[in-house]
């Protein structure tokens, strides 16, 4: 069946939705043909999700909205009959059952049945077509659990796929994918573009932006603000659209160079034999140091030995001199390294607790009075301080944390850290899922702290953010520091030498710790 | 500034729909309209149910079980459970018991009986910091191993002892209110200041809400939870001390059976959440009222023993469904 690509298989007109307080969407229109690419931007709490979820069913939007589907007026009044209508959702956290296999999970809820049986053999030879289709190196037999999270995003397509979707709404899918396997997803949407299915792509990455939409539309607090073509996509106008604001000088470095003589934190040979194999290196008084390297290079991991969160089977550590007996996290806080997880969700934040907890969580020993007694009015004036210093968004500061957006629930967290005064600060991916209003504000506490001093490690997979931010570049490789960049070394910071490094293209090498 | 505010998109707003702001208004009353409205009923249905006397029969009925709830508040918070607090309630008040009837015991009964219960306690707490096992297994084969431990030092009998120094806690009263309520009100008042104006009842709140982060922000999670357990243990040695006073003698076999289904019946009941990380000390004492009210007033309205049971079973189930719907509307 050729593809119509004049006649729009979605239109949404007039949608608004309205939360106690709040306005979260105002007469906002998408409009999507077949066999596109429209990617939907905005910084978080713009109402992306919010819309999203009013297209999935799982929320209604207010009176007056009007949905259409090839034309004909619909009525989604729930997930059930979104997926009827060929609306299929692949979030962030992924919706299969762990322990079943392939074919099981693709037929969720709607298995074959021969008699009162499950017929597990049809089902498995329908999902091998899709599977096959799609490109997938595993069978409809495999379980969903031995399956890696890329492999995971690809059982989910082939559900919709095989559910005859055709609308399918993707939230941020590359996030959790390294970059080859974020090739193969691109490949993929290509493919199910050129199949004639219409394709939401909500991202923060502007390269991917560019790379695969045909259309972007974009979200600012709730309102619809406009759609671009390819021909007319630039950075400037996206960020334009997005924040309202002029952003020039997003990434600046304005702390001044680092003095190559004072290093506040030794690193020697570090490693765990699995995933990190002997890395050293020295960080400097003031000094903003990048670790770069693919996903899976062993970036986390070092950090996590370095703070003491994992066992390590070998390695010391130095902070101003002074070698640091490291068995646990609270050692390291002690010696005044701090670590910003990049599990912000699972293992950085409390998200039943208010923001002030969170907060203090950590510094609200220090001014206890005797015997353990919280400081309140201290407590109170800290967290008051940290909103007012990192512009947190919150009505005050008993709110959960669980219910900010992700730039604001990041600052919460760095805030608590900040709060230990640290001398060594190590962020891991410190902008993921973050808004470009949060990201400029924590490139400018990454500033401020290097002025002060501190000794700061961003660890990233955004390569502008590396090159943007730091003095001088690590590059890491199946668990080893391979390069140099930046700093005294004489190599230029550029995307480019990164991945050569990262990848091993390049024959540039450092020689190995001994 | 004020401009730039007016700009800001506000954090996700948790209530929107009717239900939503209804599952809000639940989670901050907690159950105390329905304590009231037990009691209200209770005192229209049942003759002498709102007498002076009749309150102060319930408060004293409720007292043991408001202190092994708090203590259960406690390790529920950390995500776990204590099931062994009714055993380890039976053979404290069997030492308890004993050591009083030493040559110049004295009060020696009361601290032998917290000290016991102190000792179970650190015992689960340790299995569970330091073990790795899971809570509900450690517990449940203590609820098991020390009740036979209480019968084993009793001798399998009864014991008892008529001159028991302490047995005014359980009798008499002070400033015309019942010892046992000024203790159980003095456990709730320590237990909210320990949860709530201290570092460590952050901490306990935190390790039940987060292990993993609490673990990378510098807590000692051994530590918190050696406390828990350690106190539940020690609750369960007070309220040992509570009981061996009013009836001046000790059953290892019959003390303290199921006590820890009252004692779990009521913090849920008081909104505290099985996942941890939620819950207050002031819903368990309402919960426990809860309980103690429907006990009272199911008696003097002369419902069966039978009935009593089943209606406190369902009471736990609708606890638990209550939760439920608490937690659906907890997070986004």
């Amino acid at each position: 069946m050729p593809i119509d690509q004049t006649r729009p298989v979605l239109e949404m007109r007039g949608i608004s939705k309205t939360f106690p307080g709040v306005k979260a969407l105002r007469d906002v229109s998408l409009t999507l043909y077949p066999g596109e690419v429209h990617s939907l931007m905005g910084e978080n709490g713009a109402g992306k999700s919010t819309l999203m979820k009013i297209l999935s069913g799982a929320y209604q939007a207010d009176a007056g909205a009007e949905i259409r589907i090839d034309g004909q007026p619909v009525l989604i009044d729930g997930p059930l009959s979104a997926r009827a209508l060929g609306v299929a959702v692949i979030y962030q956290e992924l919706a299969l059952c762990p322990s079943l296999t392939v074919a099981e999970n693709i037929y969720l809820g709607r298995e074959l049945r021969q008699g009162g049986r499950v017929d597990r053999r049809a089902m498995e030879a329908a999902c091998a077509d899709v599977l096959a289709r799609l490109g997938a190196g595993f069978g409809p037999k495999t379980v969903v659990s031995d399956l890696s999270i890329a492999e995971r995003q690809l059982v989910e397509i082939a559900r919709a796929v095989h559910a005859n979707a055709r609308i399918l709404v993707m939230d941020e899918p590359t996030t959790p994918l390294s970059s080859r396997e974020t090739e193969r997803l691109f490949e993929l949407i290509r493919q199910l573009r050129a199949d004639g299915l219409a394709i939401v792509y909500v991202s923060h990455r502007m390269a991917e932006i560019y790379e695969l939409s045909d259309r972007v539309s974009v979200l600012r607090d709730g309102t619809y603000v406009g759609t671009l073509d390819r021909a007319h996509l630039s950075a400037d106008s996206l960020v334009q659209m997005m924040v309202g604001r002029d952003l020039s000088g997003f990434y600046k470095k304005d702390h001044g160079a680092y003095e190559p003589g004072k290093v506040v934190m030794a690193v020697r040979d570090m490693k765990d034999n699995r995933r990190v194999r002997g890395c050293s290196f020295d960080l400097h008084a003031g000094e903003v140091l990048g670790i770069a390297g693919l996903v899976g290079a062993g970036r986390t991991e070092l950090a996590r030995l370095i703070f003491g969160a994992d066992e390590r089977t070998g390695g010391e550590l130095m902070v101003d001199g002074l070698p640091v007996r490291l068995r646990t996290p609270l050692d390291a806080i002690r010696a005044g390294v701090v670590y910003l997880t990049e599990d912000r969700k699972g293992r950085g934040l409390f998200l039943d607790m208010s923001v002030r907890d969170n907060i203090n969580v950590c510094a609200c020993s220090d001014d206890a009075r005797g015997a353990g007694v919280l400081n309140l009015a201290k407590a109170r004036e800290r967290a008051n301080g940290a909103i007012r210093d990192l512009k947190i968004r919150v009505p005050n500061s008993r709110v959960n944390v669980g219910a900010l957006s992700g730039g604001n629930q990041q600052k919460v967290l760095l805030s608590r850290l900040l709060e230990i005064k640290p001398r060594v600060l190590i962020l891991d991916e410190p902008t993921r899922g973050v808004d470009i209003g949060a990201k400029s504000e924590i490139y400018r506490i990454i500033n401020d702290l290097a002025r002060q001093g501190v000794g700061v490690i961003v660890i990233s997979s955004e390569l502008p953010e590396i090159v943007g931010t730091a003095d001088r570049v690590l590059v890491m490789r199946e668990g080893e520091l391979v390069g140099e960049l930046g700093g005294y070394s004489g190599k230029a910071i550029t995307q480019e030498a990164i991945i050569e490094l990262a990848t091993g293209a390049g024959g540039d090498s450092l020689p190995r710790a001994a | 500034m004020e401009k730039t505010m007016s700009n800001l998109t506000a954090p996700t707003p948790l209530t929107a729909s009717p239900r939503e702001r209804f599952q809000s208004l639940m989670r901050n009353v907690g159950m105390l309209p329905v304590l009231l409205l037990l009691t209200l009923g209770f005192g229209l249905l049942a003759e002498g149910f709102l007498t002076g006397q009749n309150l102060s029969i319930i408060a004293q009925q409720a007292s043991i079980n408001i202190v092994l709830a708090a203590g259960m508040t406690f390790v529920i918070l950390t995500a776990g459970i204590d099931l062994s607090v009714g055993s380890i309630l039976a053979v404290a008040a069997v030492v308890s018991v004993m050591a009083s009837m030493l040559p110049g015991g004295g009060f020696l009964g009361i601290a032998a009986g917290l000290a016991t219960g102190l000792a179970f306690g650190l015992l689960n707490g340790g299995l569970v910091a330091f073990g790795r096992l899971p809570p509900f297994i450690v517990t449940l084969g203590a609820l098991t191993a020390v009740r036979g431990i209480a019968r084993l030092l009793g001798d399998d009998k009864t014991v008892f002892n008529p001159d028991l120094p302490f047995a005014f806690i359980g009798n008499d009263n002070l400033l015309g209110v019942p010892w046992l309520v000024w203790i159980a009100v003095a456990v709730i008042a320590g237990s909210w200041f320990i949860l709530r104006r201290t570092v460590l009842g952050l901490h306990i709140y935190s390790v039940g809400s987060n292990p993993e982060a609490a673990r990378l922000s510098g807590i000692k999670v051994w530590k918190v939870l050696l406390f828990v357990y350690a106190m539940s243990g020690l609750l369960a040695g007070l309220g040992a001390v509570m009981a061996s006073a009013r009836l001046m003698a000790a059953n290892g076999l019959q003390l303290g059976q199921s006590y820890e289904l009252d004692a779990i019946a009521a913090v849920i009941l008081g909104g505290t959440s099985f996942v941890g990380g939620v819950g207050s000390i002031l819903g368990t004492l309402i919960g426990a009222l809860i309980i103690a009210v429907l006990s009272n007033g199911l008696v003097l309205l002369g419902v069966s023993d039978i009935w009593q049971y089943i209606i406190k079973g369902l009471v736990i189930i609708g606890a638990v469904a209550l939760d439920r719907y608490r937690q659906s509307g907890a997070r986004t």
